[in-house]
């Protein structure tokens, strides 16, 4: 490929100067009139034939004039352009001095009140400053600066069928002379040879994480496991839990800081009125009509915070799962599938409530291994 | 300057060092014509410029919270300046937080604009893609840009909810359990995602520090690259513009870059600068110090995402609780189907929209001039239907909200948008293609017979008439500049009625109906007696006759080369 081969397109002044820098258009004059090359492509050039009346002349190129029409005008607004500025230069003096003067932290009384002084009087300094230079701006561009339009022609994006063919042959020679094509030992070890290279972030990858195992499908609920009131931290009785009605989170006992263990964990206690609790809630699982139930939602596992005493539901808050409390937690309407698994709790020696054992089914949302 | 001899003098360190910097560069011609690129005005034209320098004032006030943000899960006491958690545990991310707002000056503000920015930055890609989309602005040769403008916008949205979700607060965290959730719903490997991406099971102590280096390195990189590649397409393929006197598909009309652009968009910087710091400075956004540091066993109610996420968050919610327990496995179709096929199937449609447009309508021509919405009544139709359906998910996505302040039981919001996902968007597209042929009408009605002044004139004979004036050559210029009709419909069957080659069989026919639904319009040109336009139902005459003359914008000639296009429409 010759230097001419690159140099068919454009007019003969631009021909002169075969350096221009690729991906900068060419100076826009007389490529139009040249045969629209993109025939090529199929797609031709509507672009060059103007539509709607009276647009066949398109303005002429103005020279910009230098200076505004009504320069009385333009003194006045001149003014005002530096008024705004010499307003941004004192904001953003205020900006400092606020960032010196205001102090925040605890030393100054209520911290949020300092940092929220200091915000105030930081943000009006700072938008002010910004403000000012942009209205600044504006006023100098639209009011200072002479109108003008000016009107570019566009040139086909499609090159022309030379350029494209000379394109084509250079790929094509290119390839020919690598040898690739020509040689398909070297080109299959190649492709062969990559392709572990492109998975190889499938294999280090790996040890991001361990493998789930059937770590989803357990808690560390057990046996004679005491209940602990969520916050306080504390044990708690059926006789401490006396009001009907009443919703408590309940930790396992010992794992109060295990923020993994108590993603799957938690869970709730409910008092009901006696006779209240049917079928399919496990009565066996229940101590003096108080009922635990897993407080992970089966959707996606946004904690089921949510309690009305007077319908018994009780409503995860984050997409509106809502269960029965008093039919086993069953699901009344909105995205969950499940209900919220039973927790089979009864009493220790102390009279404490505990966990019989962990729950019988993987708690939280749905997950492949599940079934 | 002063001129010598009509040659502007050049002052000495613009020859010297400009100079000595061509010497070496060879700048001076390229560098010339770009500073007198023309760029086009319309007040739509700012919204990606929003969307550009909110994503520049996310990086400087990024850099800033880098500086005093510790990404760690690492479980700490507090006994910071904010006495009201004094001796609770909490990670140091969001214990780093609490001292960003409290103890570093201006560091809530900065968090405060950083978090503005954020919204505004995906807000403005938002309107920006629907003007992009609206007047059509998207089509040959523009449609990379279009794709790059919609990876973009789905990495924004990523790049979003790792941002806010790194401060590990209560309200952020229940969003990160959500996103588990949601990954363990993925049938076959979503356990394991889960378990690489959290270093276990959930929370582990992992995320907050990887999703840090997401956020602040690969995303914004990735961000970085693809608006540099953006914004040089739009350059090098110059900007498109509003239909307009003058403005022809060969030409491109406004200012040059330097000086009016270059002042016009500083200023612009500025604004947008100004606006994100009064918002940060009277509006609070995301004090994570009123909800608590993230625990999997609290939440508090009507917790809501950032505003991008909503119909993320909508779409979970309004989807029935399939699933299915089969052989020892269970496939989540309530969590993967509305999370992550839904949002899915919405970026590959409007990925391939152009494309889709294209085999609808036959149209492989260059278009540097947009078009007025009303004047692609079908292509208006399916965005508002498309407006309608992410509208519905979005405003699902804060239904319990909306059930608090509007008195309307909660389960009835939802059931109202389960209904409303299917049935809105036809609603939509029936009623938008109707009010752009309205439109059209009153357009061709309006080059008839002028506009209508309001000023009332009593005739001789008693009787009242308004009086009307013609249109300006400008007005003229804006309503009648439209493209001419889609080709293809003028060759969907030969002289005799006889289907072309493209157009037979099962999918040429469907191709074929969809040419004539995509060209529907209403013609603008007046008949020789002057009426007969912008009266009656011009609709029906297009789809009765088929008759190329009534549908487009103007008289075609096939003889324009152009008949190679019909069957090219379906490459």
């Amino acid at each position: 490929m010759s230097d001419n081969d690159r140099d068919l397109e454009g007019t003969p002044e631009e021909r002169s100067a075969p350096h221009r820098v690729i991906g900068t258009p060419p100076p826009a004059r007389g490529l139009l009139t040249e045969p629209g090359p993109g025939e090529s492509s199929g797609g031709g050039q509507r672009g060059t034939e103007p539509y709607g009346p009276g647009e066949a002349e398109a303005p002429e190129l103005h020279e910009m004039p230098s200076d505004p029409p009504d320069p009385k005008a333009a003194r006045n607004w001149e003014r005002v352009a530096a008024a705004l500025f010499l307003i941004s230069l004192l904001a953003s003096v205020g900006f400092v001095a606020a960032y010196v003067s205001l102090e925040i932290g605890n030393n100054n009384g209520d911290v949020v009140v300092a940092t929220l002084r200091s915000n105030l009087a930081l943000g009006s300094a700072m938008s002010l400053a910004m403000l000012a230079i942009g209205v600044g701006m504006v006023i100098w561009v639209r009011y200072i600066m002479p109108p003008v339009e000016l009107t570019e022609e566009r040139h086909p994006m499609a090159s022309s069928p030379e350029d494209r063919a000379a394109f084509a042959e250079t790929i094509i020679e290119g390839a020919e002379t690598s040898q690739i094509t020509k040689r398909p030992l070297l080109r299959r070890t190649l492709i062969a040879a990559t392709v572990p290279v492109a998975l190889a972030p499938l294999v280090i990858l790996r040890d991001m994480g361990p493998l789930p195992g059937t770590s989803l499908r357990n808690t560390v609920w057990k046996k004679g496991m005491r209940l602990l009131v969520y916050g306080s931290n504390q044990p708690i009785t059926p006789a401490d839990f006396n009001s009907p009605g009443g919703m408590i989170t309940v930790v396992p006992d010992g794992y109060q800081d295990n923020d993994q263990e108590l993603a799957k964990a938690t869970a709730i206690i409910i008092r009901m009125e006696p006779g209240q609790l049917q079928a399919p809630t496990n009565l066996n699982w229940t101590v003096d009509n108080i009922v635990a139930y897993s407080k992970i939602c089966t959707h996606v596992g946004c904690p089921a915070a949510l309690y009305e005493q007077t319908t018994h539901r009780i409503l995860c808050p984050c997409h509106q799962s809502t269960f029965d409390a008093t039919r086993g937690a069953t699901v009344m309407f909105g995205p969950a599938p499940r209900p919220l698994p039973q927790l089979p709790i009864t009493t220790d020696a102390q009279g404490y409530l505990v966990a019989q054992s962990d729950f019988h089914e993987p708690v939280g949302p749905s997950f492949w291994e599940r079934g | 300057m002063t001129s010598n001899n009509g040659r502007l003098t050049i002052p000495k360190p613009l020859a010297k060092q400009g100079g000595e910097l061509d010497d070496r560069l060879h700048a001076a011609k390229s560098v010339r014509t770009l500073l007198r690129k023309v760029f086009p005005d319309h007040w739509t034209f700012l919204l990606g410029e929003i969307a550009l320098y909110s994503f520049i004032i996310l990086i400087l006030t990024g850099i800033f919270l880098t500086l005093f943000f510790s990404p760690s899960m690492t479980q700490v006491v507090y006994h910071g300046s904010y006495t009201k958690l004094n001796g609770v545990r909490m990670s140091e991310a969001y214990a780093s937080t609490l001292n960003i707002s409290f103890d570093v000056r201006g560091g809530l503000l900065m968090r405060q604009i950083h978090h503005w920015a954020a919204d505004l930055f995906l807000a403005a890609i938002l309107c920006h893609l629907l003007r992009i989309f609206f007047t059509g602005a998207y089509r040959k040769p523009r449609e990379t840009n279009w794709i790059i403008g919609i990876v973009m916008f789905t990495l924004g949205i990523l790049e979003g909810f790792l941002g806010y979700s790194m401060p590990d607060d209560l309200l952020s965290g229940t969003g990160v359990r959500i996103a588990e959730g949601t990954l363990l719903g993925i049938p076959v490997v979503g356990t394991y995602l889960s378990f690489f991406l959290f270093g276990g099971q959930f929370p582990g102590t992992e995320f907050v520090a990887r999703f840090y280096i997401i956020h602040v390195l690969l995303v914004p990189g990735l961000l970085l690259a693809l608006v540099s590649a953006h914004l040089f397409l739009m350059v090098h393929q110059k900007h498109t513009q509003m239909p307009g006197k003058g403005h022809t598909d060969a030409n491109v009309v406004g200012q040059p870059m330097y000086p009016y652009f270059m002042v016009k968009t500083g200023a612009f910087f500025f604004f947008v600068f100004g606006v994100l710091a009064l918002l940060s400075t009277f509006a609070q956004i995301n004090p994570i110090w009123q909800v608590g540091p993230y625990t999997p066993v609290a939440i508090s109610a009507g917790s809501q995402p950032d505003f991008y996420m909503g119909f993320l968050e909508g779409s979970l919610r309004m989807f029935p609780s399939w699933t299915w327990d089969i052989g020892g496995h269970t496939i989540a179709w309530n969590v993967f189907v509305p999370a992550l096929v839904v949002p899915g199937l919405i970026f590959t449609a409007l990925g391939l929209w152009p494309f889709l447009e294209r085999w609808a309508t036959g149209d492989n021509a260059y278009h540097h001039v947009n078009d007025r919405p009303r004047n692609a009544p079908t292509r208006t139709g399916i965005g508002m239907a498309g407006v309608t359906i992410y509208g519905v998910l979005w405003l699902e996505g804060a239904n319990d909200l909306i059930a608090m302040h509007l008195q309307i039981p909660l389960y009835l919001t939802t059931e109202i948008a389960r209904w409303a996902v299917f049935i809105g968007p036809v609603i939509a597209f029936w009623a938008t293609r109707r009010i752009c042929l309205g439109l059209q009408r009153r357009d061709a009605s309006m080059l008839t017979h002028g506009v209508e002044t309001g000023i009332i004139v009593q005739q001789p004979n008693g009787g009242f008439v308004e009086l009307e004036r013609p249109l300006t050559d400008v007005e003229v210029a804006e309503i009648a500049a439209r493209p001419p009709a889609p080709l293809a419909i003028t060759r969907t069957v030969d002289e005799n009625g006889v289907p072309e080659p493209a157009m037979r069989g099962v999918r040429g026919k469907v191709q074929a109906k969809a040419h004539e639904i995509f060209a529907e319009s209403i013609s603008l040109v007046p008949p020789a007696d002057g009426h007969g336009n912008g009266h009656g139902n011009g609709h029906a005459a297009a789809e009765g006759e088929g008759e190329p003359a009534a549908v487009g914008g103007g008289p075609v000639q096939p003889a324009e080369g152009e008949e190679g296009r019909t069957g090219q429409g379906d490459e």
